[in-house]
């Protein structure tokens, strides 16, 4: 890295359409991460549309801000409501509702906004410092080393979840099949196309994704209307009361969260609702006064806060370097760097470094800029759960309406959105994980044409896919990670419940 | 809607099927062994295997559901009718907006909708008006979408 390249990069940043851009962008992140059923993913999937019409870096800088403050005010309604704004805050949403009623909302408050901070700049150093090195390696990856990777991520989407693995696995080969639709496969020949000129270039991924993660939630809220909201605490004082106390009392929390939900995010296919999880867990296990959680104990707020964030920065490491999603965000966002010529891949760090240090500025940037616009957030929130809801989902509805067609200027786009939005809503109301299915239509070309090229190279024989270290090694990875289910099916027989 | 393990593990096993019956048609690539339906292939014997180990599961285990069941919600008027309104309104929307242009059929749909969530006409119908608006001028004049103008073409604005 350069100082040219730097300097060019800060050029790019700051331009006064990109910062309004993140301006904007933040408002509506927090707006949609503050609503209970509005996601950091649908957030997302609304504002791929837009960025759509935009050059390179505004459009990925929108992404990276909303989801961000997104995540972030996913824990406001969850001190107040006892409703997770987004699933990577319901791992910790009764410890933060107890805290409310105990009269602590604003420590509650405060730890999600200041660690989720700390957290997301932990992440953007562990991706600032590890994508271009990373990449260096990647640069000698062949076939092997790919298949392997993609295997690894659809592997941790279905098996480290809490779901039946058996229904993520069903997800999962849904999604392939979507991907196999269409001439992108090795022999380019026309699967499953009935004739359609549309469907000949494969199902585009946007209108499917605004259905699957904004049309499926809309049914959902309309569905359940009827219950109304009810807060806990009217009255929010100053949220940073005690945040240095807590900080110095908790570094190794900190730490352990910010590193380990980095790690989560980075592992292709897992999130940051699955890196709360294991941090708040880990919190407690860890804990000096494991009792105190669950009544209303800021410690695994502060741990968990930090990870879901930091799993936010981690997963784009894999997306950049190897054009595999870390999670379903970044499955978004690949559709989008291909699209505005940032083809993910190792060398895009040479051919397109002043955009990619750009991304990396936008990044603290947005972390930076999650302080006051948070706190404003939070000051605003009795306004803000008051949006009637009524009104908002069918606007949300008709922009999902023309944010489908506008990706093709076509209404067959409108008509993916409601099968799959249908299909999505189905899915997840029998326990069938949708998560899975993204991967498998945004990975499923790449694994396909990834195990022809090492079967022809390897003359069909299984072995060679293990001949190389590091594919071996990631091979090794990936397995265990299927075995993963039975391994704790096991474990929890030897031992009681874990 | 619920639906019973067995009756999805069905309905997997005969989209594997029906997938495996369409690739026999796709031609194999000359002087190698993996073609164009190696890989449909290899996932419909997935969702075949995956369907039928559904089934079955359901099928041993003790307790009988019914094949299809609705949550408590469907028998209340009102979320029902919501949720048939955003499916209806969506396939309304593909129909008539060749037709009758995106304007009108906006502002309709949106009133439709947030009445039927429960709306008061004085919110309901702003608002569609609004937000017909903005879209208008974000998609259609910022972005050039080519919202169609259907009924609306002679006043093109």
């Amino acid at each position: 890295m350069t100082l040219a390249v730097l300097s060019q990069a800060l050029s790019l940043v700051l331009d006064p359409y990109v910062l309004w851009v993140v301006f904007a962008s933040a408002a509506f992140g927090l707006f949609v991460g503050a609503i209970p059923g509005l996601t950091a993913t649908m957030a997302t999937a609304l504002l791929v549309p837009v960025t759509f019409f935009m050059p390179p870096v505004p459009a990925i800088a929108a992404i990276v801000t909303a989801t961000a403050m997104a995540i972030f005010a996913g824990d406001i309604p969850s001190c107040l409501l006892r409703m997770p704004g987004t699933a990577a805050s319901a791992a910790y949403t009764d410890e933060a509702y107890a805290m409310t009623k105990k009269g602590h909302g604003e420590m509650a408050l405060g730890a999600g906004l200041v660690f989720s901070a700390v957290g997301g700049l932990f992440g953007t150093a562990v991706l600032i410092a590890a994508a271009p090195a990373l990449a260096e390696v990647a640069l000698k990856f062949s076939s092997f080393e790919y298949f392997w990777l993609v295997v690894l991520g659809l592997s941790s989407a279905v098996f480290l979840t809490f779901g039946s693995p058996l229904k993520g696995v069903v997800s999962l080969l849904l999604g392939l099949l979507v991907a196999a639709v269409g001439l992108d496969n090795p022999a380019a020949f026309p699967r499953f196309t009935f004739g359609n000129a549309e469907l000949s270039g494969g199902l585009t991924l946007i209108p499917i994704m605004i259905g699957m993660f904004a049309v499926s939630e809309i049914l959902r809220n309309v569905a359940a209307m009827e219950q109304p909201w009810e807060m806990a605490q009217a009255r929010i004082g100053n949220v940073f009361t005690g945040m240095w106390r807590l900080a110095k009392r908790y570094p190794l929390g900190i730490l352990r969260g910010s590193a380990l939900g980095t790690a989560i995010g980075a592992l292709p296919g897992a999130g940051a609702d699955i890196a709360a999880w294991m941090s708040y867990a880990i919190s407690k296990k860890f804990s000096k006064e494991p009792e105190k959680f669950g009544t209303g104990h800021v410690e695994g707020i502060v741990e968990a806060g930090a990870s879901n964030n930091s799993a936010l920065a981690g997963a784009w490491i894999p997306s950049l370097v190897f054009g595999i999603p870390g999670d379903s965000i970044t499955a978004i966002v690949i559709g989008v760097l291909y699209i505005k010529g940032l083809n993910p891949g190792p060398t895009v760090f040479m051919e397109k470094a002043p955009e990619m240090y750009a991304i990396f500025f936008i990044f603290i940037i947005a972390n930076l800029l999650m302080l006051p616009l948070g706190v404003a957030a939070i000051k605003g929130a009795k306004q803000l759960l008051r949006a009637p809801r009524e009104l908002l989902m069918p606007v949300i509805l008709l922009f999902c309406i023309v944010g489908s067609f506008a990706i093709n200027n076509s209404l067959f786009g409108v008509v993916l959105m409601l099968v799959f939005g249908l299909l999505a809503y189905v899915m997840e109301e029998n326990g069938f994980p949708v998560a899975p299915a993204i991967l498998g239509m945004v990975l499923g070309a790449m694994l396909e044409e990834h195990f022809i090229s090492s079967m022809i190279k390897s003359d069909g024989r299984l072995l060679g896919f293990f001949e190389r270290p590091i594919a071996g090694a990631l091979g090794g990875l990936a397995l265990l990670v299927i075995a993963w289910p039975l391994v704790r099916a096991w474990l929890e027989r030897k031992g009681g419940k874990p | 809607m619920k639906i019973n393990d067995a009756l999805s593990g069905a309905a997997l096993v005969a989209l594997g099927a029906a997938v495996l019956w369409h690739i026999q048609g796709f031609p194999p690539m000359p002087g190698q062994k993996f073609g164009p339906a190696w890989f449909p292939g290899l996932i419909a014997a997935g969702l075949i295997a995956c369907g039928a180990l559904l089934a079955a599961t359901r099928l041993r285990a003790a307790t009988r559901d019914p094949l299809l069941a609705l949550p408590a919600w469907t028998r209340r008027a009102r979320p029902l009718a919501s949720l048939a309104a955003v499916v209806a309104g969506l396939v309304v929307y593909v129909l008539a907006v060749d037709t009758l242009g995106f304007h009108i059929t906006a502002v309709a749909l949106l009133m439709v909708w947030s009445r039927l969530l429960g709306a008061a006409w004085r919110f309901a119908l702003p608002v569609a008006g609004a937000a017909t608006v903005i879209i208008h001028l974000a998609f259609y004049k910022l972005l050039k979408v080519p919202l169609p103008w259907g009924l609306l073409k002679g006043v093109v604005f």
